[in-house]
């Protein structure tokens, strides 16, 4: 699917008339936020993790060359094939040359955002082969034929309703007047729909969540367990990753692993936290009998030694998704690519270029939230900060915006007076009503419409913010 | 130049320092196994270790039982089965300390062996390790212990041996190096942290996704 990045300001209008996504985003964005701030509270060294886990991250970056090294010498000790891939188009290539010398029909894949980055989905089928997405979030939209809207519960902005009329519509084959009414019902269909998937699959395709360099594994984690039975049921694993997942040992796995599942969804550790290391071992009575990793690069190596490196320590947990007053009001889509969110608005530009992105480093309020949550602590609202001056640089910003930008970019280079402009705006708009001239404000209608500033109280949400935090 | 050389290449030229200092870090740093910040929670001697255990995989839709002997392990796994009202056949790895449990003891039992099949209702492994601080069991792929038996069936039970039972993750790492040797992995290994589940649709936890339906770990404590 080609970027529609450059549409964020109509997209983000009709998201913020789509009542079934504002339903979506209202009923679960809290959820995400509750979650990770009770598994925070029930690890009194949570930030101090947080901060050992950015430094693990530093220290692999500023020698990847001889991690990636290591890495793959390790992979192919342990029998596996390493194949490395410059572009997404060089992603596509390999992972179509072994799934043609398979003779693949079936395809079974885990959840994997560099798929979606390199859009294998759409190569695989036009190559002739079927790929079946098993994770149900992916499942669902790939039914819908969507891209995910969050990178870690890619169907958040789905109802039950949706869901339920989606599988009517494409599980032809089960009783029509069969119960769907409730969840579990429909989580239970399609387990029992992919079963049969994994069981039937040529080629299954993961992607990693780490790459431990001292041991050659690539780590995924679910909560489903779709990813080890779409390694564990083919003849032929894939793995499709890109290069700064490396860490270095299973001791820096261990602290990254801590932060990772607690950011992203509350827990301890994911359900099925999974080291593959290499096919099945000639005695091994299961498990692939080949394996292939991919490591793409696709823009990321040229972050290096930039302003913008930072974004490279990225984990991938959606965190700052949950906590982007943006985000919450305009929903995944509206970004136009694959990664949404704070991070989808720094990665983007750097993956697609800032003349096809123009428009997400504008996509924030600059209230700090997502880097409050981060748990490797990346600057986020520093680097939006300067892809807009990038952007300002390039003479990307439209000449209406380029005035008015000035004085925004002033306020929000200065906290404390950014937070006062928003006090006063929200107590003009309090005074004005939702009709109020704020609206012109980038979003500002975004987050009134759904959010409801608490105009009573005439606070910002920063405000609101500080005080639940104590 | 291939797209790895093109790759590192402009890796190379964008990091400090020279290639010979980093390759010096680099292996220093892979080592030394070091062990960064490790949380306080899991520390602590056996009960505090089979406390936190059970309440954190319990808490997460898991169940736990502690028996005595490794002996034990054969009644206790015909008991839950029977409870959980499965039929009769359980498949196991070929693992020589599961392969010796008194299993005449469970006569009923129809016992099979080698990967699973997606017919099976029950399977048994024996856990390499067990993790106090997040109540995580880790089993390791082998020719005697299939890595599928821990997806396909309804219900997977774990044998544990309390001894394995440690604190930290970073507790596991250097039993792991004394078994296969240091930098060397199993081809899969699977740290598991209750049945599975999904919160995929409008973030409402459902057990189960794909996986074991039940998650019963069995806990010796003489063992
Ligand atoms: S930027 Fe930070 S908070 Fe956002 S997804 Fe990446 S690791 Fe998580």
């Amino acid at each position: 699917m080609q970027p529609e990045t450059a549409r964020f300001k109509e997209l983000s209008r009709a998201a913020l008339a789509n009542d079934q996504l504002q339903r979506s985003m209202v009923a679960t964005g809290p959820q995400f936020v509750l979650k990770r701030a009770k598994a925070r509270a029930a690890l009194p060294e949570f930030d101090d993790l947080r901060n050992a886990a950015r430094d693990i991250k530093n220290h692999v970056l500023a020698h990847l060359d001889v991690y990636l090294e290591k890495f793959e010498a390790r992979v192919q000790a342990a029998g596996g094939h390493v194949h490395w891939a410059e572009t997404a188009e060089e992603a596509r290539a390999i992972i179509l040359n072994i799934c043609a010398a398979k003779k693949a029909r079936l395809i079974t894949k885990g959840k994997s955002m560099v798929s979606e980055e390199v859009g294998l989905n759409e190569a695989l089928e036009g190559a002739g082969h079927t790929p079946v997405e098993t994770d149900l979030g992916e499942y669902l939209i790939q039914i819908r034929n969507e891209r995910p809207s969050h990178i870690i519960a890619p169907a958040v902005h789905l109802r039950r309703e949706q869901i339920e009329a989606d599988f009517r519509r494409v599980h032809t084959d089960l009783d029509p007047a069969r119960d769907l009414s409730h969840i579990p019902a429909l989580v239970e269909e399609a387990r029992r729909v992919l079963r049969q998937n994994y069981l039937d699959a040529d080629v299954g395709i993961t992607g990693a969540n780490f790459l431990v360099a001292g041991t050659g594994s690539a780590i995924i984690v679910t909560n489903e367990g779709n990813g080890d039975l779409t390694r564990l049921m083919p003849e032929t694993h894939i793995v499709i990753t890109s290069i700064e997942k490396i860490v270095p040992t299973l001791e820096d796995a261990s602290t990254l692993l801590r932060v990772l599942a607690r950011s992203a969804t509350g827990q301890d550790i994911s359900t099925y936290t999974t080291l593959m290391t290499g096919p099945r071992r000639a005695a091994d009575p299961d498990g692939p009998e080949e394996f292939h990793i991919v490591l793409l690069d696709n823009g990321r190596s040229q972050v290096l030694g930039t302003e913008f490196q930072d974004m490279l320590r990225c984990i991938r947990c959606g965190a700052c998704l949950n906590h982007c007053p943006v985000y919450q009001a305009v929903g995944g889509h509206a970004y136009g690519w694959v990664y949404p969110g704070p991070i989808g608005s720094v990665v983007t530009p750097a993956l697609i270029g800032i003349e096809n992105a123009a428009n997400l480093p504008n996509a924030s309020t600059f209230c700090g939230r997502c880097e409050d949550v981060c748990p490797v602590r990346i600057p986020l609202p520093r680097l939006l900060r300067h892809w807009r001056e990038r952007e300002f640089e390039q003479h990307l910003t439209p000449r209406t915006v380029r005035s008015g930008l000035g004085a925004w970019a002033f306020l929000a280079k200065r906290p404390k007076l950014y937070g006062l402009a928003m006090r006063l705006a929200a107590r003009f708009l309090n005074w004005r009503g939702r009709a109020g001239r704020i609206a012109s404000l980038p979003l500002a209608r975004g987050w009134t419409r759904t959010r409801d500033l608490p105009a009573a109280q005439g606070k910002t949400f920063t405000e609101l913010w500080r005080e639940r935090q104590k | 130049m291939s797209a790895r050389e093109t790759i590192l290449a402009r890796i190379r030229s964008r990091l400090p320092g020279t290639e010979a200092a980093r390759r010096d870090a680099v292996e220093l740093h892979l080592a030394a196994h070091g062990a960064n910040l490790v949380p306080l929670r899991g520390l602590g001697d056996g009960d505090h270790r089979l406390s936190l255990f059970t309440r954190l995989m319990t808490g997460v839709g898991g169940s736990v039982e502690t028996v005595e002997t490794l002996a034990d392990v054969v009644q206790a796994v015909a008991a839950h089965m029977a409870a959980a009202g499965l039929p009769p056949s359980l498949r196991k790895g070929a693992d020589t300390t599961l392969a010796h449990l008194p299993w005449h003891r469970a006569p009923g039992l129809t016992l099979l062996s080698g990967p699973a099949d997606p017919a099976d209702h029950t399977t048994l492994s024996l856990a390499f390790a067990g993790v106090a601080e997040s109540g995580t069991v880790l089993l390791l792929s082998g020719p005697d212990n299939p890595a599928t038996l821990n997806f396909l069936p309804e219900l997977h039970m774990v044998v544990l041996p309390a001894s394995r039972l440690v604190s930290c993750y970073e507790d596991v790492w250097p039993l792991l190096r004394a078994s296969q040797g240091d930098g060397l992995m199993p081809s899969t290994l699977n740290m598991i942290s209750g049945p599975s589940r999904t919160a995929d649709i409008e973030q409402t936890i459902v057990r189960p996704a794909h996986g074991p339906r039940d998650l019963h770990v069995i806990i010796v404590v003489g063992a």
